[in-house]
């Protein structure tokens, strides 16, 4: 790769940060954008009261690892794709392996593992420090370029 | 007060919504349930944190994932004799097209009771009920401890 190249791609990398970062529900959500590789992204989603969906025993709802695996996975597919386009996500399934420990912030490592003409291919997992020892894995597919335009 | 025996008062008084404000994350999602008729209607009112795509603008694909999710853990609640809290094993989301800036609502229908598991559907729609702008479907452990 030519430094020209380099700089390019580093800059696309540092702009899919600040994009994910200023998405409006992942600020509401708490959630901090540790790394962005190609085609990878780590984010970071710390223990709120807010997030709770037990309040017995304080454990996050569910729906909150779900929210950080999507926004994990789409800038996965921003960090892949070469230039920017608009995606949309297709469908994304979570299997939640085991419950978030009270009190704990929780990770989401995304790979966006296949980039095809139209559809591209995620994995993430969740976890608090080891990703051996994950709270939910999950697979997505997201339709590149589709409309920016207001829907009617 | 337990979170079981608050849900058998909430089920009694036909109150789900009292049941939705102890839940720190349903209210955060602006989540509210209603009865309407046999079917137990789960709203998210709109709101600008629940936004991912600021553009168009577009709701957070999370958002809807958790709205039914929620839907169908209330449906399963709902319907329950004795009160068990739903452990999702699985969840799987087709976004169907973007959700715009205005309230959403979802039900559950449950498909499979089993003795451990349980099956259910789920869609969620805006304006339009005939035109849903997600679907899921979701497995639940629903035996105790």
């Amino acid at each position: 790769m030519s430094d020209g190249e380099d700089e390019r791609s580093q800059l696309k990398l540092k702009l899919v940060q600040g994009f994910s970062a200023n998405v409006p529900h992942n600020r509401a959500l708490g959630v901090q954008i540790l790394e962005i590789k190609p085609a990878e992204a780590l984010f970071l989603l710390p223990y709120d009261a807010k997030l709770i969906g037990n309040p017995e025993t304080g454990v996050i709802h569910g729906g909150a690892i779900t929210a950080l695996l999507d926004a994990a996975s789409g800038a996965a597919v921003f960090a892949a794709l070469t230039d920017f386009v608009p995606i949309a996500t297709l469908d994304l399934r979570i299997d939640y392996l085991r419950p978030a420990e009270v009190g704990q912030a929780v990770h989401a490592r995304a790979t966006c593992y296949k980039l095809a003409r139209n559809v591209a291919f995620t994995r993430a997992v969740a976890y608090h420090d080891d990703p051996a020892d994950p709270i939910a894995h999950s697979v997505g597919t997201f339709m590149l370029a589709t409309p920016t335009g207001p829907t009617s | 007060m337990s979170l079981i025996d608050q849900l058998t008062a909430a089920k009694q008084a036909h109150d789900f919504q009292a049941l939705l404000d102890l839940i720190p994350y349903a209210k955060f999602l602006g989540l509210t349930a209603a009865l309407e008729g046999d079917e137990l209607v789960t709203t998210m009112r709109y709101g600008e944190h629940l936004i991912g795509n600021p553009t168009l603008p577009a709701l957070h694909g999370g958002t809807l994932g958790s709205l039914l999710e929620s839907a169908a853990i209330f449906q399963l609640l709902w319907n329950a004799e004795t009160i068990v809290l739903p452990k999702t094993i699985t969840l799987t989301v087709d976004y169907l097209r973007s959700g715009g800036p205005v309230d959403t609502h979802a039900r559950g229908i449950v498909t499979r009771q089993g003795r451990r598991v349980t099956n259910v559907r789920m869609e969620a729609w805006q304006a339009d009920r005939a035109t849903p702008v997600a679907t899921a479907h979701a497995i639940f452990l629903v035996m105790r401890g």
